[in-house]
């Protein structure tokens, strides 16, 4: 027999789990202290939401469900911000909460909150233990369940009381759920039908989301794309699966995509949506295609297809396994002009001015991918920043993160922790803005703490830059509540006050210079870019 | 448009506030909700009626199966429906009226379960559309209280929700 809480961490070990991302409390203590005893490196992050986006960062580059925990009440729901924004994109959570001791639960007692029913609308699933001895069994589904069909984050709400109590522990070897078996393979005939239906197409589309990233198959993914000679376009969750240069690439579609891509998605007569669900912001509305055009969706999830547009061909199974089936079964083709016709479009780059006084955030981003390594991980938070990193940087076959379902401010510098724990040789860079930044820099603590060589870039233009475009745009230019220039303190001295080395850069010049400095530099890093105020997304 | 949704689920803690909620934020109203536990004391049957277009009932459908818990959906057609109800009513009844609600209630297949000096509590149990006329019918006796149970449902013929 041994306590509960000593079943945990064995749960998190027989798991292979290496690293976990927390912030403890009373509720949550007898786990922490078991976790002394064991190899897991916990890091503690300086608030609970960063330990999810940590995990996220961490989960979406290990291709596992990755750990997150807080203790009960507060700790809880400031997690749950991390858990909605690991649910909208679909990322591998298994979150674990303290809860006060079961007796007391229903009292409103000390920092109780009901979070399996707070989080309920945003998890693939969740649970309170109640029956200690089912503990083994309840950790054993939630890392299933997480990491496997649609991934997505689960809870696992513990009481005190359960931590503290004496169980047999025996981690069960496989889990045995009646209701959840995700499909797998395609089903033979849909598959069939893709294939006669890509046969005839004079201008197919490949449409790849981040389902194909979570499926693992971006290989297979290009050896279709290249084997059919079918031009690919991505949602932003997909950046990254092509490289940019590739000929075949034409970009990011979308609301704030390019215009190859977007040209490209309203001329197909075939469109193939891949691991992508169809978002507002990706696809605006059914109008944007041409209405002859045929859509082929291919998702693990069901429930997506035919959600938010009208589908031909549904296909519902793992991308992988159906990418691997269509490249043996379709013939190779050559589409010379329906290429010809999109690259002409690709390869006309839109002039980019120097302000005078200032970076340009789009020439930035290009220069510094430029000089970044292969397998860079570029984690973007939201806003302007986003979307210029999006448009600009050059994927040449790292990993491009962001909070993409939910846009949550916030995410990049949690985020490429996470992603630095998961690949410590890979070079790990946030992009953000001056507001994100400071809704994330009490990171700068655990960065140092943990000695976590991340890099950060800030944008700052002195503004919540996205809403300020979107109030030149649509409000008349009645800008309220965006200027933080006032509130700003000097972003270097911050990073200095943490230890860690920042430049501050308002020319192109200078900003070449420091690219190199963060290129070469073995640890942590900041780099302030004075941005134009005005400067647009477009 | 009107739908009967039956959904047999696993009888876990909070299985019912995740249906329920899955119904409400996809702008679902519920018009019935009633739930049970079935031959196997594991699995609960819970049988919705609700409101809305083929495209979202297809849409909750498919929500209501990607739920864990969930073991089967099926929406029943109305052809191949058989629902019931159960409702509850108390009326005024003073002694002289007692006769003439008792033919009411042998008509209409009610019985009368409990009686006070002015007080009748009657039973019914069949199909939505029948208890309506027999409120109706029983109204103008001034209706004091009335339970329903909401509708529960099972297939015509030999199918199960299974099949
Ligand atoms: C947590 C959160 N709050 C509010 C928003 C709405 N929002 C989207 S972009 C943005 C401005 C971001 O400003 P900044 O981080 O400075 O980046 P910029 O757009 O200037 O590059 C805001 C407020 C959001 N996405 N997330």
């Amino acid at each position: 027999m041994i306590k509960a809480a000593e079943a945990m961490v064995k749960c998190l070990e027989n798991e292979g789990v290496k690293v976990v991302f927390g912030y403890p409390g009373a509720a949550i203590c007898p786990f922490y202290d078991e976790l002394t005893h064991s190899d897991i490196r916990h890091v503690l992050v300086r608030r609970e939401d960063n330990a999810g986006h940590a995990a996220n960062g961490y989960a979406r580059i290990s291709g596992k469900p990755a750990v997150c925990i807080a203790t009960s009440g507060p700790g809880a729901t400031n997690l749950l911000t991390a858990i909605a924004t690991a649910y909208a994109d679909s990322v591998p959570l298994v979150c674990i909460t303290g809860q006060v001791s079961t007796d007391q639960i229903g009292c409103d007692v000390f920092q109780e909150v009901d979070i399996t029913g707070a989080a309920e609308p945003f998890v693939k699933n969740s649970y309170l233990i109640k029956d200690a001895s089912q503990l083994p069994r309840i950790f054993k589904e939630a890392f299933y369940i997480a990491g496997t069909g649609r991934n997505g984050p689960v809870l696992i709400d513990v009481p005190v009381d359960i931590q503290q109590t004496m169980i047999d522990f025996q981690y069960p070897e496989k889990v045995e759920l009646r209701t959840y078996k995700p499909t797998v393979k395609g089903n033979s005939f849909q598959i069939k039908k893709v294939c006669e239906a890509l046969k005839i197409s004079e201008r197919p589309l490949i449409c790849a989301g981040g389902g194909v990233i979570s499926a693992k198959a971006c290989d297979e993914l290009r050896a279709l794309a290249e084997k059919t000679r079918i031009p690919v376009v991505s949602t932003m969750m997909g950046l990254g699966i092509f490289p940019s240069a590739h000929p075949l690439y034409m970009g990011m579609l979308g609301m704030h995509g390019v215009r190859t891509a977007n040209e490209a998605v309203s001329k197909c007569d075939t469109m193939i949506l891949i691991g992508a669900r169809v978002g507002d912001r990706a696809v605006r509305s059914p109008k944007f295609l041409a209405e002859t055009t045929k859509i082929i969706h291919i998702d693990v999830d069901p429930a997506e297809i035919g959600k938010n547009m009208h589908v031909d061909i549904p296909l519902v199974g793992d991308c992988k396994h159906i990418l691997q089936e269509l490249t043996e079964k379709l013939g190779s083709a050559e589409r010379a002009d329906w290429l010809a016709e999109l690259s002409e479009v690709k390869n006309t780059v839109p002039k980019e001015d120097e302000t005078e006084g200032y970076v340009n955030p789009k020439m930035f981003i290009r220069k510094l991918s430029a000089k970044l390594s292969e397998n860079t991980i570029c984690v973007a938070d939201v806003g302007q920043n986003q979307i210029w990193t999006c448009n600009n940087f050059q994927f040449k076959g790292g990993r491009f993160l962001t909070s993409g379902g939910m846009g949550t401010m916030g995410y990049s510098v949690p985020a490429a922790v996470g992603a630095k724990f998961a690949s410590p040789d890979s070079e790990v860079v946030a992009i953000c803005g001056d507001g994100s930044f400071q809704m994330q820099m009490m990171e700068l603590a655990t960065i140092v703490q943990e000695k976590i060589p991340v890099k950060i870039i800030l944008m700052r233009n002195n503004r919540l830059g996205m809403v300020r475009e979107l109030q030149t745009n649509l409000y008349k230019d009645n800008q309220t509540a965006i200027h933080i220039a006032d509130g700003n303190p000097d972003f270097v001295a911050l990073a200095e006050a943490y230890g860690i080395r920042a430049e501050r850069v308002c020319t192109m010049a200078e900003a070449e210079a420091a690219i190199e400095h963060l290129c070469s530099s073995k640890e942590p890093y900041l780099l302030e870019c004075n941005v134009w105020r005005n400067e647009s997304t477009l | 448009m009107k739908h009967t949704i039956s959904i047999l689920v696993e009888n876990h803690a909070g299985v019912l506030s995740r249906i329920s909620g899955l119904f409400s934020r996809r702008g679902f109203n519920i018009d019935s909700l009633a739930v049970g536990r079935t031959d196997d004391p594991e699995i609960s049957r819970v049988t919705i009626v609700a409101d809305g277009d083929e495209h979202t009932v297809e849409q909750l459908e498919k929500q209501l199966n990607k739920l864990i818990d969930t073991i089967k959906v099926k929406t029943l057609s109305h052809k191949e429906l058989l629902p019931r109800e159960l409702q509850l009513i108390k009326i005024n009844a003073n002694p002289q009226q007692r006769g003439e609600i008792l033919t009411v209630c042998e008509i209409m297949g009610a019985k009368i379960v409990d009686i006070s000096a002015n007080t009748m509590t009657l039973e019914i149990s069949d199909t939505p559309a029948h208890l309506m006329r027999f409120e109706e019918l029983i109204r103008p006796y001034g209706i004091k209280e009335i339970v329903r149970t909401g509708v529960i449902a099972i297939q015509k013929g030999s199918d199960t929700i299974k099949k």
